[in-house]
């Protein structure tokens, strides 16, 4: 038997394997360096590394092709949009991640014990959380330019893992932290279980393991058409699980809340990219010819998660809980994008996630700066005259709800114009009025919370607003400037999109 | 730039210098804001005598590529429909600020923030008239309810956050309806125009193309927004609470202007854009506005507390302008513009001078004035005055409007006319009763000390007066102007006005 080498072209793996670098250097970092150092160097590193991926992805803009490592991956001008958003939105993420003061001490301590309190007093700070981060950041990256089920289910695991234990580190409330991250962990295992399962029933079906094969499977009708229908349900279990899609969402609300907010920014927002950018190289490649076995189907899990998110968000108290579902009703919105199957609808996703996924990591941002003694403060009756205590902060977060409610000159109402125009031009009326009517519903809740902060008067119970850090200022401004930007001048955005976003088949 | 363009940035650089004057020098602010809106309305009036009356099309123009993938454009011009409510704005908004010179104080936040809110609005009240491309139409359209929202919310009386939020819930419903129709102009007009495009003028082919059922829909959409807006009956419910919320002088704008944007959205889109559509549901809209005519009076009869009595008069007279604008005919579109243009100076005074007599009383109940016309006779006539003009009393400008609108829904829909004719019987009785009871009889007492109009207060009802005695007399240079275009929008919907039938034969 002979044993040909792979051939890859590393110019066009480069940014991914700066960001895998980058996560190696931080785990020697946090084995070898002192710890007073180990925090400003992990920052170095990860930022670094971010911004040499960044640098060395631009290099290869407009380059396309098919087998940069054999048939593994497929870097296209879809491809660079997802790793490009997907590092933006790291690297807003990571100054937020920088704040220390969200991480617990130790995180392999019990919550409570003298280990716990010694590591406190000690004021040592392990800093694992720089390198996880890198390591989910390189398998978001990796996992929308993948192009068969095992790259695919290895970008899966390699982008969930890292989150499953990001998700547990939280300084305050512990067990709910770690509450969060077993939830996350079981029911992520289920998902890669349902994932790995339709992985083999297409297998089954095409005998092939590859995007494209499958594809040539399903234009020449040749196999089994159970198989194809098993194969692709249990994917699209696995896949929308990640998105947070009803009914696959139950995981998020409890996540969001009990992860450190750094984290769930950077979770809601990159993650959802990656998982999108998947979905829609997997539905516009592979499946796009047995558009009447998943379509159809599609609309229904579309307009119900958008109408269940902004539906039970409006119960929600807890402003954490509530940008979860108010998440899951974003992913409905997006969902209509796939539906659209078509080149406006990967143009409108493409923005729509960029856009929705700046504005969430400033959201969460301004979160994480309203706090008391015993640190952040989530519950939405605290926030009350929010306004008058601190209005820099809270107007700003008043614009990004109204981003994500998708009022005009915000980057949220050019997304849900653009997404909305791609589907109805698919034919789907009902998506259309359903992504309209859940609009108003979600309307609702986001300026229940804006009457909250400046028509209330401020309850008196030691609920502060920190001053935030330089990193935190600089995520909050380029996020809020961005969500501007693209909400008043989005053509440039828009255009390059336009001229860049495809698939190669 | 076209000097519109220039009209509608002035405001908002207004804005920014008054953000530059700390906000302890209240006085300084308002006088700055005094100055730029005296300064807009200024150039809005020298504007005017450039546009030549006789021209449809739209004049000004101006056009700049805004986002070209979905065929946007900033496109502005202005035609005679646009010219006259403009006009009415801009005037009304210096009146406000000199007439509601310490409306500002006692809110949440500084007087500095309630004249920035007010110089945006201002420029979004512009923006909304003169913009020709739908998609920026809209945009103006949703992005101008944040200013009111916070004005009312932060600045206004009693549940004053409740009312901000209802209104913004209705708006905002209303508004994302809109969008599923603009998404649904955007998809056919690719698809039958050859390229996606908002562009008023070339839309009106449209029409041509579409399945009368999306016509219909998209129809539906836009008249939904508007009639919220308007308000129409039953969509009304928010209008009240908000009127008597927010300051008078917010009241002034939010029902004088912002009102007339769902109105004018009737004409400009729903009845360029879909002709067909609107034949087919006129019949229903032509009942709904009689419903809300007399409803609106009903309701205005029965209320005890002097906003909401406002209020419920402009449901009222917004069943007549909605009528005008279905009939149909060049005479009532002539009558129904020129009504939205008298209505917003009539409950202007209305609410301003209701304003002023619910400062010095400290309550809106109506039952608390009585004697006014003896303790504050200046006060007493200016409030006479203004109800004389809503209930369209001969001499008044209002008067001119309601025949017009009358006469020329009689020719199309005589039942319809003949039973709207009842809503200026009952607006005699809601426009009487109240001055009856605040004005005269004997003096509640607690009221013998009030104080008289001031010279600032005078000054600034003085246009008010002169416009409504004015226009009354001679409403020749405001019909100059909305003439053509009325018979023009009329004519362009594919209707003739009906052959007048001589009673007795010849």
């Amino acid at each position: 038997m002979t044993f040909t080498a792979p051939v890859l072209e590393y110019a066009l793996l480069a940014p991914m394997l700066a960001i895998f670098g980058g996560a190696i250097i931080g785990v020697l970092v946090e084995a070898f360096l002192p710890g007073r150092l180990r925090a400003p160097a992990q920052l170095f590193v990860s930022v670094m590394a971010i911004i040499t991926s960044l640098l060395l992805l631009f290099r290869i803009k407009g380059q396309s092709s098919t087998t940069p490592a054999m048939a593994s991956l497929s870097f296209d001008g879809a491809g660079f949009l997802f790793q490009a958003s997907i590092l933006v939105i790291a690297l807003l993420s990571i100054f937020l991640i920088a704040d220390q003061d969200n991480f617990t001490a130790a995180a392999a301590t019990v919550p409570g014990s003298t280990e716990e309190r010694e590591a406190h007093q000690a004021q040592s700070q392990t800093t694992e959380v720089f390198p996880l981060t890198l390591f989910a950041v390189g398998g978001m990256m990796l996992f929308p330019v993948a192009t068969d089920l095992i790259t695919l289910f290895v970008a899966l695991e390699v982008l969930s893992l890292p989150l499953y234990l990001m998700a547990g580190l939280a300084r305050y409330r512990r067990l709910a932290s770690q509450e969060a991250a077993l939830k996350y962990f079981l029911l992520g295992a289920f998902s890669s279980a349902f994932f790995l399962f339709g992985a083999a029933f297409l297998y089954g079906y095409s005998s092939s393991l590859t995007f494209a094969g499958i594809q040539q499977a399903v234009l020449g009708n040749a196999g089994n058409d159970v198989f194809l229908l098993i194969g692709l349900a249990f994917i699209s279990v696995g896949l929308l699980f990640k998105i947070g899609a009803f009914p696959f969402h139950a995981w998020s609300p409890d996540v969001y809340q009990g992860s450190p907010t750094a984290i769930t920014a950077f979770m809601a927002a990159a993650t959802k990219v990656a998982a999108f950018g998947a979905i829609l190289r997997i539905f516009y490649v592979s499946f796009a010819n047995a558009e009447w076995q998943w379509r159809p189907a599609l609309v229904l899990i579309a307009i119900a998660t958008m109408l269940f998110g902004s539906l039970v968000a409006i119960a929600q108290r807890d402003v954490k809980r509530m940008l979860a579902y108010s998440s899951i009703a974003h992913a409905g919105f997006l969902l209509s994008g796939v539906y659209a199957l078509s080149k406006s609808g990967l143009d409108a996703s493409i923005f729509y996630l960029f856009a929705y996924g700046v504005a969430t990591v400033g959201g969460f941002a301004i979160v994480t700066l309203i706090r008391d003694s015993s640190g952040e403060v989530t519950d939405l009756n605290r926030w009350s005259g929010l306004g008058k205590r601190s209005p820099i902060v809270a107007s700003t977060f008043a614009f990004f709800l109204l981003a994500f409610a998708g009022i005009p000159l915000t980057s949220g109402f050019i997304g849900k114009f653009s997404i909305f125009s791609a589907a109805y031009e698919s034919g789907s009326l009902a998506i259309l009025i359903a992504g309209v009517l859940s609009s108003a519903i979600a309307a609702f809740f986001y300026i229940r919370v804006i009457v909250l902060m400046f028509f209330k008067d401020p309850v008196e119970d030691g609920t502060s607003v920190v001053i935030p850090s330089a990193l935190t200022t600089i995520t909050i401004t380029i996020s809020a400037l961005i969500t501007l930007i693209l909400g008043v001048f989005p053509a440039p955005l828009v255009d390059f999109i336009a001229s860049t976003a495809s698939f190669l088949r | 730039m076209s000097s519109i363009t220039a009209l509608a940035l002035l405001p908002v650089l207004g804005a920014l210098l008054v953000a530059l004057v700390p906000s302890e020098n209240s006085l300084r602010i308002k006088q700055l804001a005094l100055g730029i809106t005296t300064a807009v309305a200024a150039l809005a009036i020298f504007i005017a005598t450039q546009f030549v009356t006789s021209n449809t099309d739209f004049q000004f123009t101006e056009t700049h590529e805004w986002i070209p993938a979905f065929g946007i454009n900033y496109s502005v011009g202005i035609d005679g429909l646009s010219l006259v409510l403009i006009l009415m704005s801009v005037l009304l908004v210096p009146i406000v600020v000199l007439a509601c010179w310490n409306e500002s104080e006692g809110g949440r936040w500084s007087a500095k923030v309630f004249y920035i809110l007010i110089l945006i609005l201002e420029t979004m009240m512009i923006g909304v008239f003169i913009a020709t491309d739908v998609f920026l139409f809209y945009v103006i359209f949703e992005a101008m309810l944040i200013p009111v929202y916070f004005l009312i919310g932060g600045y206004g009386s009693g549940e004053r956050a409740a009312a901000a939020v209802k209104f913004l819930i209705y708006s905002l419903f209303g508004g994302l309806l809109m969008l599923a129709s603009i998404i649904g102009i955007y998809v056919t007009s690719r698809q039958y125009l050859g390229a996606p495009t908002f562009d008023i003028t070339a839309l009106t082919e449209l029409h041509k193309f579409i399945s009368p059922t999306t016509q219909n829909l998209l129809f539906l959409g836009f008249f939904i927004a508007f009639a919220i807006k308007a308000p129409l009956w039953p969509l009304h419910t928010w209008l009240p609470d908000a009127a008597k919320a927010g300051t008078p002088g917010t009241s002034v704008l939010l029902l004088g202007v912002l009102d007339k944007v769902g109105t004018f959205g009737m004409i400009r889109f729903c009845i360029s854009l879909f002709p067909d559509a609107s034949k087919t549901f006129t019949p229903v809209i032509i009942v709904l506005a009689v419903i809300s005519i007399l409803y609106g009076a009903f309701l205005a009869i029965g209320a005890r507390d002097l906003k909401r009595l406002i209020a419920y008069t402009s449901i009222s007279h917004f069943g007549f302008i909605i009528m005008g604008i279905f009939a149909m005919t060049s005479q009532a579109q002539s009558g129904a513009i020129l009504y939205m243009f008298n209505h917003g100076f009539s409950t202007a005074a209305l609410f301003i001078v209701g304003g002023w007599m619910i400062a010095r009383r400290r309550s809106s109940t109506i039952a608390d004035f009585g004697g006014l016309q003896r303790v504050t006779p200046v006060m007493a006539w200016m409030f006479f005055i203004a109800g004389l003009s809503s209930l369209a009393l001969p001499g008044l400008s209002s008067f001119v409007s309601e025949f017009l609108v009358l006469v020329g829904t009689y020719t199309r829909y005589p039942v319809a006319a003949v039973i709207a004719t009842f809503g200026i019987v009952l607006a005699a009785l809601y426009i009487l009763i109240p001055v009856q009871k605040a004005l005269h009889g004997p003096t509640t007492p607690g009221n013998e000390e009030l104080p008289d109009l001031n010279l600032r207060e005078k000054i600034a009802i003085a246009p008010v007066v002169a416009v409504i005695i004015a226009l009354g007399i001679y409403p020749a240079p405001v019909l100059n102007i909305i003439n053509p275009i009325a018979a023009h929008i009329v004519e362009s919907a594919g209707f003739t006005d009906p052959a007048p039938t001589e009673i007795a034969g010849k």
